[in-house]
């Protein structure tokens, strides 16, 4: 909103486009920014455009280290590593310290940016990538580089983008998401179509994503207002929530897909799982599920599950150590037929069903928890051990909540699907080191390992047993960040140590999901999912935890 | 003499032990010479304070006539001599009264520039350089990525979003003491003719400024009953008001926050602004580094802010270069607010 509106096509346009959505908080108007962007912007910028907010663009040969080997040439290493590590986003470090030097080159189209970044080689990118930041101003910069590492971080998730879209003919992003996995950037034809200029593309994916339903978060006082005879539980596990899609297509080949949540073809890091479910003799079928990692001794970590997460290619060691296995939730089509429309009991019965018949070890079903009120609901989730679970206890966040009558709908509808999560651990630890933070937190020390105490008396010392960088408020992050600038001792290049002893340090109390066992950590555990729960101003340190109690919860587990 | 004899870091602050005073000092002292107006430079319980007659008016202002004991007045750039050391006062170019403090014995000088800026600014006399032996910088923006735009051209941005949206009221955020009323005279200065608004947190510093004589055309104080008819207004609030129940009130608001901070985009989106505004009162990147060597000292002491970017600068630059750690400056953002804003009354 703040500089003139471009009227021509080329990069700073789109740069100020991200610059305004980057700014702008309203659902509304961002959609309303990125459809009259994709209504003023010819083919095929605006499609490249739709490519960046979808992170449909893979740039093999632009990747950070060499927008670090460009600055590296113009700037001082220190002067960088510092400024880096104050702003946070390697982005806009560089756009903001370019010192630019005049080349006369015109700056560049989004679509011939894209073009480029596609075809060059290695050797050639780094100076014409030179001579775009030379060419182009500290937005153009930023906004370059941030579609080079394809992380816009602009607030703007690839369904507000499509259903920016949608916008554009009166459709919804449901109407986009059907035909999506069928098209590539540009998007010509979509943008024909939603503009009423050519037909609907043809959609012959044998396997699509279907978006998820979603549930809400409840707590355990609100449930008085639910009737427990209106809903079925089932245990919520500790993986990622994923789908799998199976049909033939035209050539009657049976094609098996997995994806994410967010609609992300997640299949090549899975080959295990793929292989299992591509079988000619099952006929097509969607089903929703967790993703876990299975072995014969149950359900692993999700820090194992991790190993598997983000990989192109997976070893055979990998393989064979973190085998992957689906527990499913629901059924989403089988045969061709739509399930979705009907009630969850229905569906949960076909699915039952359906995956006897499978017969496959990696993949099962979430068991249903047996209740008839919320105080035995409430029972189990306390204590999964006495109420039917012999095995992957572990694994268990919590309890999902399901009317009996609801259809499978797209999205987060309220009413219908909770998620009751397990309470979860809270220590007492001491503030040890801190770091600044990236993204949202950038400038702020916002990353902060906290230690609990070790040993007694004279011999009382800290050992660090995890790191948090989120769960404060603003106001309690700029108080912290102020703590540890006035309370530093060591520095350790962007580390500080923050004063620690037991008559002098910060007590912080850290809420986590369960402890593991870890060989990296000097501490023996590590913790998941930690997050500052309180800032215990009023506490001394040296009546903080200690391992030894950390220790016991973990043997309990 | 070694500098460190001339002027030593303690806890509170630089002290001349053979004069026996401290500059800026962050806890009461006997003796305190201060270099501005910033309440985390210019606090209130000393005994006796020596500093300009705008830097005594302003902590007057803020703190009541009795903000100190003894209350002395300097002119700049004359020359003051106390129990064998030489002090003078030079211009800084930070806010109204704002002053660099040269500290002299022996042939050895030392120079405290406290906060200072490059940048024109209509409000208050510019930095003169100073040459020295010591230059004791600042280093609020001392990373290269800071490099301030022109407070014209960001007023500029300011005047063209209102001019878009005119339904709109405008919520700028800027600091009670220098900022809101550089920023009312540079909008004067761009030819914008209507009243500016201000909250009553502003009011008395504006009203100095203006006593003092510069020049900020018509000033408005908000009146609780007219927030929700200032469409296309500019109203000018402590930054922490634009997120205040206080600014709910007005039309459809557009927030904007006035600082140096605005530079680094998640900074912006932490504040919650729309509208950022590139300006500050402190030196860019750019202008550290100029102004050390133009004071053509042979050691520089960095006093707060991110002293390790400009340690490293100064020291490829071949000179001596230490950071003094100090802590109690550089939160003016937080101070200021604190004690300036009004509550909010609905």
């Amino acid at each position: 909103m703040t500089d003139a509106t471009h009227t021509s096509a080329d990069m700073n346009r789109f740069a100020s486009l991200l610059d305004r959505l980057a700014y702008e908080p309203g659902r509304n108007n961002k959609l309303r920014l990125m459809t009259n962007y994709f209504r003023n912007v010819p083919d095929p910028e605006r499609g490249y455009a739709l490519a960046a907010f979808t992170g449909g663009l893979d740039f093999p040969n632009a990747k950070p280290a060499l927008i670090r080997a460009l600055i590296a040439e113009r700037t001082d290493p220190v002067l960088f590593g510092l400024s880096y590590d104050y702003v946070g986003d390697l982005s806009e470090t560089v756009a903001l310290m370019w010192p630019a030097r005049d080349g006369g080159e015109p700056p560049p189209t989004l679509a011939e940016v894209v073009e480029t970044l596609r075809t060059t080689g290695k050797l050639n990118l780094g100076k014409k990538i030179a001579a775009w930041l030379d060419a182009l101003d500290e937005t153009g910069r930023w906004a370059l580089l941030k579609l080079m590492t394809g992380a816009l971080r602009i607030g703007v998730s690839a369904r507000l983008a499509k259903t920016a879209v949608a916008d554009m003919g009166g459709l919804g992003p449901n109407d986009v998401e059907e035909v999506w996995n069928s098209l590539s950037p540009p998007y010509g034809e979509l943008f024909a179509w939603v503009e009423g200029r050519a037909p609907k593309p043809d959609t012959s994916d044998p396997a699509p994503f279907r978006t998820p339903m979603l549930a809400h978060a409840i707590e355990e006082h609100e449930l008085a207002a639910l009737e427990p005879a209106e809903f079925v539980a089932e245990w919520k596990w500790d993986g990622i929530r994923v789908q799998a899609a199976v049909g033939r297509d035209a050539s009657a080949r049976t094609v098996a897909r997995l994806h994410s949540r967010a609609g992300e073809d997640i299949s090549g890091a899975f080959p295990d799982l793929i292989e299992a479910l591509r079988r000619d003799d099952s006929g097509a079928f969607a089903l929703d599920g967790e993703l876990l990692v299975r072995t014969e001794a149950g359900i692993g970590t999700f820090n194992e599950l991790q190993q598997r997460l983000n990989r192109k290619t997976v070893s055979s060691l990998l393989l064979a150590r973190y085998p992957a296995h689906i527990r499913a939730y629901d059924l989403l089509s089988e045969h061709e037929a739509d399930l979705r429309p009907l009630p969850f009991v229905e569906r949960r019965a076909r699915l039952e069903g359906f995956v006897a018949r499978f017969g496959s070890e990696r993949l099962d079903v979430s068991p249903l928890v047996p209740f008839a009120t919320w105080e035995e609901l409430a029972q189990a989730r306390r204590d999964p051990a006495a109420h039917g679970v012999s095995e992957d206890i572990a694994a268990i966040e919590g309890v999902m909540l399901k009317r009996r009558d609801s259809i499978y709908e797209p999205g987060r509808p309220k009413g219908l699907w909770y998620k009751w999560k397990r309470d979860p651990h809270t220590v007492d630890a001491v503030l040890m080191y801190a770091q600044r933070g990236h993204g949202k937190r950038s400038s702020f020390y916002s990353d902060f390992t906290f230690g609990v105490w070790e040993g007694e008396g004279e011999a009382m010392s800290l050992v660090p047993v995890g790191k948090a960088y989120f769960g404060f408020t603003d106001t309690e992050l700029a108080q912290l960040d102020r703590y540890v600038r006035n309370n530093t001792g060591n520095r350790f290049g962007p580390v500080r140590e923050v004063l620690h002893g037991p008559d002098h340090g910060l007590v912080l109390e850290i809420a986590f999901e369960g402890l593991n066992r870890s060989t990296r950590h000097r501490s023996g555990i590590a913790m998941r999912f930690p997050r500052i729960a309180r800032i215990r101003w009023d506490k001394p340190a040296r009546e903080a935890d200690t391992l030894a109690s950390l220790e016991k919860l973990l043997k309990d587990r | 003499m070694q500098p460190t004899e001339l002027l030593t870091p303690t806890p509170a602050g630089l002290f001349c032990p053979a004069a026996n005073f401290y500059i800026d000092p962050t806890r009461p002292v006997a003796r305190a010479l201060i270099t501005h107006g910033h309440s985390d430079h210019a606090r209130p319980g000393h005994e006796a304070v020596l500093a300009t007659r705008e830097t005594l008016d302003i902590m007057a202002v803020r703190y009541g006539a009795q903000s100190a004991g003894a209350q002395q007045p300097i002119d700049l750039a004359q020359p003051l001599e106390i129990d064998g050391v030489t002090v003078t006062f030079h211009p800084a170019g930070h806010v109204l009264g704002s002053a660099q403090i040269a500290v002299e014995r022996a042939g050895l000088r030392v120079v405290v520039s406290g906060d200072y800026k490059r940048a024109t600014d209509p409000t208050c006399i510019p930095f003169a350089p100073v040459r020295c032996d010591v230059f004791v910088t600042e280093a609020t923006f001392g990373l290269p990525v800071f490099r301030h735009a022109r407070a014209e051209a960001e007023i500029e941005k300011l005047l063209a979003s209102r001019a878009l949206f005119p339904e709109r009221a405008h919520l700028i955020g800027t600091y009670p003491l220098g900022k809101a009323q550089r920023v009312m005279a540079i909008i004067r200065q761009a030819g914008y003719g209507r009243p500016i608004y201000i909250h009553g947190a502003l009011e008395k510093l504006t009203n100095y400024y203006a006593e003092s004589g510069v020049e900020l055309g018509e000033i408005r104080k908000v009146a609780a009953a007219d927030r929700s008819k200032l469409a296309g207004e500019i109203i000018l609030c402590p930054p922490e008001a634009i997120k205040d129940l206080w600014a709910r009130r007005f039309p459809d608001p557009v927030t904007s926050l006035a600082s140096g901070w605005m530079r680094v985009r998640a900074r912006a989106r932490q504040r919650g602004v729309e509208l950022p505004l590139v300006i500050s009162d402190h030196a860019d990147w750019d202008d550290l580094c100029a102004t050390i060597l133009e004071t053509g000292c042979s050691e520089v002491w960095v006093t707060h802010g991110e002293e390790d970017a400009l340690v490293h600068w100064a020291r490829l630059q071949g000179l001596k270069a230490a950071p003094l750690h100090l802590v109690g400056y550089g939160d003016d953002e937080a101070t200021e607010s604190v004690e300036t804003t009004e509550p909010a009354h609905d």
